[in-house]
């Protein structure tokens, strides 16, 4: 199988080390209306990032920002419309075989937003953990299997875990279930987990629980995980990177305490001064916002947040802004923002 | 009881009018199954007083969507109100007929649901059910139908034409809107709201927020809030009530409660999620689980989970306690320090 070493993008790691995931100028367009339509939805337009092993890299948007479409099309449920994705080095659009297209989703599993729905309900929660095991671990005896579905359980919290891989998941709590979703990808001993939105449909107070799994998988099982999210708080918590994506595109990312700590993309300050935080006062600016992000049908040159922008220019009609490292390791998209001034847009 | 009503984040202070708007007295409701029967509201007491924000916060099953679905009389079997009354402008909304119940909702009462892609009807366009809700209520003339409902949907920031537009067709936050612009057709004088910003994202939930609260400003109508996450509600609320497991186990000003909250469980969940500024740290939650209501522990419902935990605890349940201006249910506050 080539390798992708022939492709040097933008945002290549240190010269020798390639990166567990690369992606080099991904597009996901979806065509939309009847059947002679030409129409396009970009759901993701040229995304570049890559994610180290034993990291976990946080993206970050409204809805319709194109981050769950980004999660799926990592996880093979689509094929991205253009540019490449490497997994270990190897590009992701040259499996082919069952075979290899198995053992990639062995090592990139997915934990679901909804763990109500995601769950079979008329199975007990081993049904999922054991046949994962079965289809992916086919060298396991059937008391080793046993034996590993005890301890992924018990790795996420779920203790015993002897007894609760008997009980249904209408047995079990949501924090629970979420929790059994984990195990499941844990099962397989993954490379990265794709979480997508795995706490928004939690209690807050259960929340936490689960970020601190997600920390745990990090720092003692070496995964790394994609933690897609609208909650940048979580986001400060759990992970190390942050990608910050708007209308299809990404707009900014780099160290998390450094993008939070010094926003360079109005977007990012938007979403920043919308969290809700009861030890800060209240944002007059942020309230003032009452936009959604476009539908990004084929679109025309230009940054698409320039319509919810107060620092919009006329080059931001004209010219889609290119990602640009504005500090060491940090990068944002706009046209505007520059290393040392704040915009403050909005905080 | 007195109640500061001066709302200090905006430097507004709510008229007062004679008494209070909405008085709950000893309200409880019961899940009567097959097992048995399952107390999911015991003995719920408060007042609301006319333009006052009262969010009610806890933890998934904690009973508060039950709570106010007692208020409104919404509950369906097996669930009913078992005792207690609901006192609004003056009449017991329990003891009512369906008939004058059905006069006070939409013109003095209504109620935004949790999901407004369930709660409108998918089949019908916008404007459709609004004018069903206005028909309802005896306003026939067309004009003045078209001509209200294009008021409270500019009212929420939607464009007029969306009247015609059917449910799918808006986005997750315009739903909402829309949802609560249809129950200020009659500029009632409560509006209960059941988690209506949950299934939104944070930039939609802030702007929701905040055109509620300027709504709410502009009319005067009182709004219960109730919603998991405090602290959404962190700078909207005049009072805080926290729940666990059917009881009122904290209530008081918002501010006082994020501020200095006295029983375990509110501060439990002050510090549940991670802060966006300052230091990062390491956060544990509340560990366990809200008690199954069937097989309630004897003493303190909060007990199992509690970090202060006493022997009395276990054995005895507590009553409330009024310190300063919140009432607390923890024996910490007993005149002996919960030494006993």
């Amino acid at each position: 199988m080539t390798d992708g070493d022939s492709q040097p993008g933008p945002q290549r790691a240190a010269p020798g080390s390639e990166p567990l995931l690369r992606v080099e100028r991904m597009s996901k367009h979806f065509k939309i209306g009847n059947t002679i339509s030409r129409k396009a939805l970009h759901a993701v337009d040229d995304a570049t990032f890559s994610v180290g092993e034993r990291q976990i890299v946080a993206v970050a948007g409204e809805s319709g920002s194109g981050k769950s479409t980004l999660a799926r099309v990592l996880a093979k449920i689509y094929e991205p419309t253009s540019g490449e994705i490497y997994f270990q080095g190897k590009p992701v659009s040259k499996i082919r075989s069952r075979r290899a297209r198995l053992a990639y989703s062995r090592q990139v599993p997915m934990v679901f937003q909804d763990p109500f729905s995601s769950i079979n309900p008329v199975f007990r929660v081993s049904h999922g953990v054991m046949r994962a095991l079965k289809l992916h671990r086919p060298e396991l005896s059937r008391e080793q299997r046993y034996a590993e579905a005890v301890r992924v359980f018990e790795t996420v919290g779920l203790n015993p875990g002897s007894e609760v891989l008997q009980r249904y998941p209408h047995e079990l709590s949501g924090g629970q279930r979420q929790r059994v979703g984990f195990a499941q990808a844990l099962a397989m001993r993954p490379k990265l987990i794709l979480a997508d939105e795995p706490v928004s449909m939690l209690d807050v107070s259960i929340r936490i629980g689960l970020l601190n799994v997600m920390v745990k998988l990090r720092d003692t099982e070496g995964v790394s995980i994609i933690y897609i999210t609208h909650d940048l708080a979580s986001a400060r918590y759990v992970s190390d990177r942050l990608i910050v994506m708007y209308a299809g595109n990404i707009v900014e990312t780099g160290p998390v305490e450094e993008v939070l700590g010094n926003p360079r993309h109005p977007y990012t300050e938007l979403l920043l001064a919308a969290a809700p935080d009861p030890r800060a006062p209240l944002n007059a600016s942020a309230e003032a916002d009452r936009g959604e992000p476009p539908k990004v049908i084929d679109p025309a040159p230009g940054c698409r947040f320039r319509w919810r922008c107060p620092l919009a220019v006329d080059e931001c009609q004209r010219v889609t802004p290119q990602l640009r490292e504005l500090l060491p390791h940090h990068q944002a998209a706009c046209h505007v923002a520059t290393a040392d001034t704040l915009t403050k847009a909005f905080v | 009881m007195a109640h500061a009503l001066a709302d200090d984040q905006h430097g507004v202070t709510i008229p007062r009018q004679q008494g209070p708007l909405l008085q709950i007295q000893d309200l409880c409701v019961e899940y009567v199954l097959e097992s048995g029967i399952v107390e999911a509201v015991d003995k719920v007491s408060f007042d609301l007083n006319p333009g006052e924000f009262l969010a009610i916060v806890g933890e998934s099953g904690c009973g508060k969507s039950t709570l106010v679905f007692g208020i409104a009389q919404l509950l369906n079997p097996p669930a009913e109100v078992a005792g207690g009354s609901v006192t609004f402008l003056g009449r017991n909304l329990v003891t009512l007929t369906d008939k004058d119940l059905a006069a006070v909702r939409w013109k003095d009462m209504s109620v935004v649901m949790q999901s407004a892609m369930n709660a409108l009807n998918p089949v019908k366009s916008v404007g459709a059910q609004f004018k069903d809700a206005m028909r309802a209520h005896g306003v026939t003339s067309q004009k003045e139908i078209a001509q209200r409902s294009a008021e409270v949907l500019k009212m929420v920031g939607i464009d007029p034409v969306h009247l015609a537009s059917y449910p799918h067709q808006l986005s997750g936050g315009m739903r909402q809107r829309s949802m609560i612009a249809m129950a200020m057709l009659f500029t009632p004088e409560l509006i209960i709201m059941d988690e209506p910003t949950s299934a939104l994202d944070v930039v939609a939930q802030r702007s929701l927020m905040a055109q509620i609260k300027d709504l709410q400003r502009e009319l005067g109508f009182a709004v219960i809030f109730v919603t998991h996450d405090m602290s959404l509600v962190s700078h909207y609320s005049n009072r805080l009530m926290v729940m666990y497991a059917g009881q009122v186990s904290e209530v008081g000003p918002t501010r006082k409660l994020f501020d200095s909250p006295h029983h375990p469980y509110t501060a439990g969940l002050t510090d549940a999620f991670p802060s966006i500024r300052g230091p990062k740290l390491p956060l544990t939650g509340i560990p366990g689980n809200p008690p199954d209501l069937a097989r309630l522990p004897a003493g303190c419902r909060f007990a199992p989970r509690c970090p202060k935990v006493m022997p009395r605890c276990t054995t005895e349940p507590p009553p409330q306690y009024q310190v300063e201006d919140t009432l607390v249910r923890c024996f910490l506050y007993d005149s002996d320090g919960g030494e006993r």
